[in-house]
């Protein structure tokens, strides 16, 4: 397109990254501000019969204790997404109360908060407030709360069950096709729990200016016009245009910082009441018990074959966790970010899932990098490639004997699956075909052979995903429940000097937006990086925006900012044949100027837009400026894909897995920056292998997280990680301008699924089909003895 | 992740340290490099009243060789002890030690007597100073002490240190053939089982942590060694096994075996 897209520019936000001067929520002192601490229960099931705060209130420095029995107690956050039971009954919505003052569901649950002058203080008289509980008995397993006589989340519902779902055919024709299928593979385990834990620990000022009467809201999210809109409108009942909602630099997010949570809304409203600036930044004990986790599906699946290998039918069932309540987007993970992808790459003709979607004595479950689709992908891999060894296939072989055959979206049409969606474009045998020629599958194979003679232990596995991302059309999205559109605003300001400022309801957090848009924008202006100036993160700079989660930023935020150019282009020319005094056909566009063909007559950008601000010599009846704001709507999702390698070394000693090899070729449309996209995947695929390998929160009989810290949460390092080797192939997306489809979470989806499937590939001679994750050494050394 | 309220005195002799220690009893703790009970404070798991900073005690970071004994003072950090050429050439099994601890920046902190002091029977040291017979040095309001290191260890995070002493420093026999062997705990990475082997002729000493709730001698491998390492299925004789979600008694049991071999083979 220009001289920007496509290369490997550096990230400008890293100036101050690397530097440490970044400016997080946690690094705002504002003047006066008071600072919080929260009491929280150590139970995960109790009722609370009394909170004594006299003894606390009366703690040096302290402001003000508030408890749910405060006006706030009145208040809830609302869950952003509805999805009805199948039978037709109304999702089950509970109150998730800012403060609790009667029932606690889950540990860290917030019964008080204490307002101090210094966070020690806060946290000193936090120690004196006086919560009696009576604990009560808990369940944390999907499954077992869906048993009769399991303890009741709510206890308003007769079972736990939030929804109980379904899609795809027909149940009863996808068991007849399994009936009278040649071989059927079965798997039974657990895409188990995990805590998302950014970097930067949720953190929040709520400033409320009393002269204004107007509100300054400083979070660390990934969506701060979303948490304006549920805050102002369905928490607190202020106006919306009394809020100012800012998330400038945030340390990571991987869908935990999407939601609108408890603490935001609660300061918001105590700034109020004592008239000063209030923080809250949550350690990271805090963050383990009340960040949105992810995952958590107990799956039992069947997948029916041909005596060809061709897959004929797939049925599954799910019990999906909720939590204790219905975070943000919490419904749609299981369900449409989740069903919809069981279609895979393959032909399958049959499909049919149910998900029973339970309340649970923990902490909320929400999307977590990927969303839905990594656990869609992790069954769909495990399983093909379980069946593949059961009728002595090869992996790979199993696979392209299922792909859907390659198709382009232009000239030939879309694939529509079994599940509600239609895929954009695709060629996955190209990937995988790619893919093994980096392996070098065949002499692989011989020297996996070899080593076991020498009683080492190689394996490889594959993992042929796809993803659905770009979201979402917002009529699409609408009748699956969504409660909000998910277009995207692009506002193109250009300045009279022809510097251009661009604000993007998109929002970084890591990815690298301010680098990335303005290349494409520099390119599409045929100005310099230089030029163009990337804002986000703030509700009065920018118009609205949906945020960014989903690797929707590029596909939908991107194209919004197209649609203002492309606007801001059409008005230009027409100052331009103006001064030129040219017909606006006869001008072209090219490298910063237009240009009346065939002539030597130009006019560069920067004259247009000073023209456009100083109107003297100007066409009539047009009006001044050079200013446009778009909204976005994508006529679809993105479909990314790709296929990854692991190769793995299990230790036959002591069971510990080494992955010596990572392989990702992935097609994610057009490259902006494929040093940003390698990145990308990077990340990805150090967090799916964290969950193949190491990751897992564990909860005792209680309800207790047993390994709430880093001392007991094993996160990937650098030493757990080989080289990434990464290559792509480029399909377009034919629908957005840019033909970008998103890269943001392939390799958290792809990943995990190649890595337990080498381990599985490693262990194949000694008799073992399947490892639970996280496939630890213990669980590797004990699947090896049977 | 603020601590409780404390106050801090850095003492500038060991003696100043003793008297302060007698003074405030239980409601001091040492202070020397901190990477255990500066998080356990954060937590407000521990709160002492009083922290007691050693650090800054002349005399007590040097690492020498006293009468063909290797003297490591209590405040040498990890990093002083993996990089020092005399405990590479004379001791080299507690520089193996040293380098298996943490990260680099847990070992420029972390010091060999606050490890030993702490006794957390996941440790890395206490595998090592037992097979190597090492002698603790301390000194109380009695005065100085040596404590055999078969003495020292007495149970989960604790010692026979009295509750006015502190380490100043261990000494060490020279070794020549010594293995530690560790398998990390993925999240911590301390020692889900770490085995310190000392060999001399056909003669083995084997220090074991991580398996039980305090570091033993692997007496049952030393008594069938015969210089073949299948003595290492001796390795949990009569010893109570730890269990947690990385390693069951099964499990452990079975690393504390592997590791032993391996450190047997090396």
């Amino acid at each position: 397109m220009g001289k920007f897209v496509g290369k490997a520019v550096k990230r400008r936000e890293d100036a101050r990254f690397l530097k440490g001067a970044g400016t997080y929520t946690d690094d705002i002192k504002l003047p006066k501000m008071a600072h919080t601490a929260f009491v929280r229960s150590p139970y995960a099931h109790a009722n609370v019969l009394s909170i004594d705060i006299e003894e606390a209130k009366n703690e040096p420095g302290v402001i003000a204790i508030y408890t749910g029995n405060d006006a706030c107690g009145e208040f809830g956050v609302p869950c952003g997404w509805q999805v009805d039971f199948k039978n037709g009954e109304t999702m089950r919505e509970p109150a998730h109360p800012l403060l609790t003052k009667d029932k606690i569901r889950h540990v860290g649950e917030a019964v008080a908060i204490v307002v101090a002058e210094t966070l020690e203080q806060a946290r000193d008289a936090a120690e004196m407030v006086m919560v009696d509980y009576e604990e009560l008995l808990a369940v944390t397993d999907p499954k077992q709360a869906m048993e009769a006589g399991a303890p009741l989340v709510h206890d308003q519902w007769e079972d736990n069950a939030a929804f109980d779902w379904c899609i795809g055919n027909d149940r009863a024709e996808v068991e007849a096709a399994l009936e009278s299928a040649h071989h059927v593979t079965e798997m039974e385990y657990r895409n188990h729990r995990v805590a998302p834990n950014a970097i930067e620990p949720r953190s929040y000022i709520a400033d409320y200016d009393v002269n204004a009467d107007k509100w300054t809201l400083y979070t660390s999210t990934q969506n701060p016009h979303l948490i304006r809109l549920l805050l102002c409108a369905f928490v607190l009942g202020i106006p919306e245009h009394k809020v100012r909602v800012v998330s400038k630099d945030v340390g990571g997010g991987f869908g935990s910082k999407i939601y609108h949570y408890t603490e935001e809304a609660l300061l918001t409203w105590i700034s109020r009441e004592i008239g000063r600036p209030v923080k809250w930044t949550s350690d990271r004990s805090e963050a383990f018990m009340t960040d949105a986790h992810g995952r958590d599906h107990v799956v039992k699946s069947k997948m029916g074959f041909d005596k060809d290998g061709k897959i004929v039918a797939h049925l599954t069932d799910e019990y999906c966790a909720m939590g204790a309540y219905l975070s943000t987007f919490a419904p749609a993970v299981p369900t449409y970010l989740h069903g919809t992808l069981f279609q895979g790459v393959y032909t399958t003709p049959l499909i049919h899932l149910n998900v029973i979607a339970p309340f649970t004595h923990t902490v909320v479950v929400d999307a977590y990098r990927g969303a839905g689709r990594p656990e869609a992908t992790y069954l769909l891999e495990r399983i093909i490639s379980k069946a593949a060894k059961e009728m002595g296939m090869d992996p790979a072989e199993i696979r392209f004997k299922n792909f859907i055959p390659p198709f382009d979206g232009v000239e030939e049409a879309g694939y529509q699956t079994q599940v509600a969606l239609q895929y954009d474009s695709g060629d996955y045998h190209g990937v995988l075909e790619r893919g093994l020629e980096m392996l070098g599958y065949e002499d692989f194979r011989k020297e996996q052979a070899k080593a076991r003679e020498y009683g080492k232990l190689l394996g490889v596995g594959f993992s042929s995903y796809i993803e659905g991302c770009g979201i979402a059309p917002s009529a699409v999205v609408g009748a699956l429940g969504a409660r909000a559109g998910l277009y995207e605003v692009g506002h193109v300001r250009v300045q009279p000097t022809g510097k251009v400022s661009v604000f993007t309801g998109a929002h970084s957090h890591g990815q690298g937006h301010e680098t990335v848009f303005a290349q494409f924008v520099a390119d599409k202006l045929g100005i310099e990086m230089d030029d163009v100036e990337i804002e986000h993160g703030d509700t009065d700079q920018v118009a609205f925006g949906m945020g960014t989660y989903g690797s929707r930023s590029l596909a939908v935020g991107g194209s919004a900012i197209i649609k203002s150019i492309d606007k801001i282009l059409e008005k230009g020319a027409k100052i331009a044949a103006h001064k030129l005094e040219a017909a606006e056909e006869d001008l072209e566009y090219a490298e910063g100027k237009w240009t009346v063909k065939g002539t030597d007559k130009s006019i560069s950008f920067g004259d247009v837009s000073l023209t456009a601000y100083v109107p003297h010599d100007y066409p009539e009846g047009l009006e001044p400026g050079l200013d446009f704001s778009s909204f976005y709507d994508p006529s679809n999702f993105t479909y990314p894909f790709g296929t990854h390698i692991a190769v793995v070394e299990v230790d036959s000693d002591t069971g510990k897995v080494d992955v010596k090899r990572f392989i990702a070729c992935d097609d994610v449309g057009n490259v902006m920056n494929p040093m940003i996209v390698d990145g990308q995947i990077h990340g990805g695929v150090v967090q799916g292998i964290g969950q193949a390998l190491l990751e897992e929160v564990v909860f005792d009989e209680a309800g207790q997280m047993i390994n709430a810290s880093y001392m007991d949460y094993a996160m990937p390092r650098a030493d757990d990680i080989p080289m990434i080797e990464t290559d792509r192939t480029v399909t377009p997306c034919p629908h957005n301008p840019l033909g970008v489809k998103g890269a943001g979470e392939a390799g958290c989806i792809g990943s995990t699924p190649a890595v337990v499937n080498a381990v599985v590939d490693a262990l194949a001679h000694l008799g073992v089909t399947d490892i639970q994750m996280p496939v630890t050494p213990q669980r590797v050394w004990k699947a090896m003895q049977n | 992740m603020i601590p409780a309220k404390f106050d801090y005195i850095k003492a500038s002799s060991v003696s100043e340290a003793v008297d302060l220690l007698d003074k405030h009893g239980f409601d001091a703790k040492i202070l020397s490099g901190g990477h255990s009970l500066i998080p356990a404070m954060k937590l407000r798991l521990n709160r002492p009243e009083v922290l007691i900073d050693i650090s800054g005690i002349s005399g007590m970071d040097s690492i020498t060789e006293e009468g063909g004994e290797i003297v490591i003072g209590a405040n040498c950090t990890h990093h002083d002890i993996a990089t020092s050429k005399l405990v590479n050439d004379d001791l080299n099994i507690l520089a193996q030690t040293a380098k298996a601890i943490g990260d680099i920046q847990v070992r420029n902190r972390g010091t060999l007597g606050g490890s030993l002091a702490h006794a957390d029977p996941a440790a890395d040291y206490p595998a090592t100073v037992l097979a190597c017979d090492a002698t603790v040095v301390a000194e109380g309001k009695k005065g100085q002490r040596s404590i055999p290191i078969s003495d020292f260890f007495q149970g989960i995070f604790t010692t026979a240190l009295e509750d006015d002493e502190i380490i100043t420093s261990i000494r060490f026999p020279k070794v020549k053939n010594g293995n530690y062997q560790k398998f990390f705990q993925s999240a911590s990475r301390f020692a889900v089982v770490g085995v310190a082997v000392v060999k001399s002729g056909n003669e083995v000493k084997v220090g074991i942590t991580g398996v039980a709730d305090t570091p033993y001698r692997a007496k049952g491998v030393e008594n069938a060694y015969n210089g073949s390492a299948d003595a290492a299925d001796h390795a949990v004789d009569n010893v109570e096994v730890m269990s947690d979600h990385f390693a069951d008694v099964e499990y452990r049991s079975h690393l504390a075996k592997v590791m032993t071999k391996r450190a047997l083979e090396a």
